[in-house]
């Protein structure tokens, strides 16, 4: 399959992203949407780091394109451990307010 | 030469007497304060005694020193340092001399004053006399400019001494701003002088055949700018038309600074200037036409408005300015040592007619009116003596100095033209009647003031042993100018300033008067001026105010409306100008400039706060926006 195809899914998959963060104001939704579009970067990642390996067989190359596939593992367990703390505070903040509604979070400015 | 070497201690010392009185003015007690400030003055005057003499050998032409580079600009070099001749020597005594006396007489006149007033006023005579010396003594046009300066800067610190009074200030004010205007036309002449020569050295400029000046020709555009320019200087600081009339409002100061400051040796700045830089004046006949018009008009307008002034102080201001229009009239004839001459006879009796003055209103309980005067003879009988002896002297009575000088300065103007003789003696004559006016209503006749008689009374010692020395010397000062027809080679003050103006008299036109002319001349003024004082002491014995008629009168007694005059068209159409600028230009303009940038920022940021709505919606939104942005501007700058 040729590459453009998996940055088309990727932008797709963004731009689904950022719509949604811009327009849902159930912060759970936010949430999921900012995971999106991480999980597109991701991808885009994979299918580059993929190409190259395709591409060049040499040993430098390779080596690029393996950093490239790890890269994805790190990013994955950073979001894993940016969620669980974004979570915890949403559930602590549904506590507080009974409401995952986002723009109630400005509150917090006063 | 040992003296020449240590020329820096003259003008030095007055200067340790002025740091002294004035930083622990309030610890000195007053006797200290005036010893120190009368003793500075006097060692200076001794060391100026040894100057003179050194400077009076045979063959003596000048010692200059340097004492460090002032500033080195591109090709203008200009140094510190001075430069003793026999001119500045002759300076040398006349300010430490009469300086001397002064002082002394100070010591008495502001007893009154409290402890911290009292040594103030002697650190401003004292950086006074520094100033003044630093202006004799410099040895290029920049330290003449720093005395200039300084003693212009004296002179509004002591107009305005008394300054809980604020018409003080208001005539101190105006004493500096007028010698401004004179200044602006010194330092353009010396702006311009560097320009074509880049030095201001006198010696460069003046000294000996190798003379820079003397590669001018007769009257070109630059010998007759800058010296039209330095006139104007000089005119500023001696009270020449058209700047004579802060002199007279300057008289607001205490007695002895009219003395010395507005009367003996500041005044006499402007003549020193020109005296200095003759051989420029030499080369532009012009301006010393220009010159000699100037004296003559001031001499005689000042002596008719002095006619009918009752102040004391006043009818003596207006009849300095005229003598220092005499004396502008020696110069603009090129006869210059005449010129100094006048100088120093004036210096002896102006400052004498000033302290006896002093002395008057001293014991009329500071009544300045002559009309409330009258009678003093009897119980001031040394002021009378001494205040004789010089209404007789700048009279122009023989023998007294003021005939030598006057008659020499008539002279001169006698053989420039006969009309500048005619006026110069009519000039005279009125002099003499409004000096035996003031005479005669100040010490004659009955007693008309209110002030209680019996308190009148002579003053102390130490203010009228000045007194008596410098009616002495009013006496016998001119005894060293004696012309050459009474007796030969007696003019001692002329041929002991002949070295200095030798170069300019030889570029001069000469022409000689016959000894039988001179003679007819000399007796013609003589008779005249005792005519005119014994007429005057008659006519004005019984308190009578005046014999013009009435609207010329008026005229006189208001000064001629030159103040109103100068009011119309100086003052007032520039403070309008201001005013209106002010209203336009500042507050409009400027303002709004100034404030409209602090509006414009207020306005725009309390705009862009909003955008800071704290919605993290519309942050995203922007910051979408703006990567979105970011993408259009890459795409079209492919």
């Amino acid at each position: 399959m040729e590459i453009k195809w998996y940055i088309f899914l990727s932008i797709v998959l963004f731009m689904l992203g950022v719509a949604g963060v811009l327009t849902r104001r159930n912060s759970i939704i936010v949430f999921m949407c900012i995971e999106l579009m991480l999980n597109s970067v991701n991808l885009l990642l994979v299918a580059f780091s993929k190409m190259h390996l395709s591409d060049h067989g040499n040993a430098f190359s390779g080596s690029v394109a393996a950093s490239g596939q790890l890269f994805v593992f790190f990013i994955m367990i950073v979001a894993a451990a940016e969620v669980s703390v974004g979570l915890a505070i949403i559930v602590m903040y549904f506590r507080n307010t009974r409401s995952v509604d986002i723009n109630f979070l400005n509150r917090l400015k006063n | 030469m040992d003296i020449m070497s240590s020329i820096y201690l003259i003008p030095l010392i007055p200067f340790a007497g002025f740091l002294l009185n004035g930083l622990l003015r309030n610890h000195l007690p007053k006797g200290v304060s005036s010893f120190i400030g009368s003793l500075t003055v006097l060692v200076s005057f001794g060391l100026s005694l040894m100057v003179f003499s050194a400077a009076g050998t045979e063959g003596f032409h000048a010692f200059e020193i340097n004492y460090f580079n002032f500033f080195h600009v591109g090709e203008n070099v200009v140094d510190l340092g001075f430069k003793i001749d026999r001119l500045t020597s002759v300076f040398l005594l006349i300010i430490t001399g009469v300086g001397f006396l002064i002082h002394v007489y100070s010591a008495a006149y502001m007893h009154e004053e409290s402890k911290g007033t009292f040594a103030k006023f002697f650190a401003y005579l004292n950086l006074f006399v520094f100033s003044m010396l630093v202006l004799v003594m410099g040895n290029n046009f920049l330290v003449m400019f720093i005395g200039w300066e300084g003693v212009g800067l004296c002179s509004y610190l002591l107009i305005g001494f008394w300054y809980k009074d604020h018409e003080n200030n208001k005539a101190a004010n105006k004493a500096f701003v007028m010698n401004r205007i004179g200044d602006v036309g010194f330092l353009l002449a010396m702006f311009w002088i560097l320009a074509e020569y880049h030095t201001l050295s006198y010696t460069q400029l003046f000294d000996g055949d190798k003379a820079l000046m003397l590669s001018q020709h007769v009257g070109s555009t630059f010998v007759v700018g800058v010296s039209l320019l330095l006139l104007i200087g000089a005119t500023g600081k001696s009270a020449q038309i058209p700047l004579y009339t802060w002199l007279p409002d300057a008289m607001a100061g205490p007695t002895p600074v009219s003395a010395l400051i507005h009367a003996a040796t500041m005044v006499t700045a402007g003549i020193y200037m020109i005296a200095r830089s003759n051989i420029l004046y030499a080369l532009a006949p012009f301006t010393l036409t220009v010159i000699s018009i100037i004296g003559i008009t001031t001499a005689i307008l000042a002596a008719l408005i002095a006619l009918k002034q009752n102040d004391i102080k006043k009818v003596l201001a207006y009849s300095t300015v005229s003598q220092l229009g005499y004396m502008f009239l020696a110069l603009g004839a090129g006869a210059f040592s005449a010129g100094v001459f006048h100088v120093m006879t004036h210096a002896f009796f102006k400052a004498l007619l000033f302290l006896g003055a002093g002395s008057v209103i001293h014991a009329v309980g500071g009544q300045q009116d002559i009309m409330q005067m009258g009678g003093l003879s009897k119980k001031m009988k040394i002021t009378f003596i001494t205040f004789l002896i010089a209404c007789i002297a700048i009279a122009g009575i023989p023998p007294f100095s003021g005939f030598f000088s006057k008659d020499e300065i008539l002279l001169a103007a006698f053989v420039k033209s006969p009309v500048l003789y005619v006026i110069g003696l009519a000039g005279a004559v009125i002099t003499a009647v409004y000096m035996f006016r003031l005479l005669a209503l100040t010490f004659s006749g009955s007693y008309r003031g209110v002030y209680d008689e019996n308190k009148i009374h002579e003053s102390p010692g130490t203010m009228t042993i000045p007194l008596i020395i410098l009616a002495i010397l009013s006496i016998a000062g001119g005894w060293v100018g004696i012309p050459e027809v009474i007796s030969s080679g007696a003019n001692y003050f002329g041929h002991y300033l002949d070295p200095v103006f030798a170069k300019s008299q030889s570029l001069l036109p000469h022409a000689h008067v016959s000894h039988s002319t001179e003679w007819v001349l000399m007796t013609v003024s003589a008779a005249l001026m005792v005519i005119a004082a014994i007429g005057s002491w008659v006519y004005y014995k019984k308190g009578r105010s005046g014999i013009i008629p009435g609207r010329l009168a008026l005229a006189m007694k208001n000064k001629f409306y030159v103040d109103e005059l100068y009011e119309a068209i100086v003052v007032k159409p520039l403070m309008s100008i201001s005013s209106s600028f002010e209203k336009l230009l500042d507050s409009r303009i400027i303002d709004g400039l100034v404030n409209g940038v602090g509006k414009g920022v207020v306005y725009g940021s309390r705009q862009l706060r909003l955008l800071q709505s704290g919605q993290v919606g519309s942050y995203i939104l922007l910051m979408v926006l703006g990567v979105l942005l970011l993408f259009v501007v890459q795409l079209l700058l492919k």
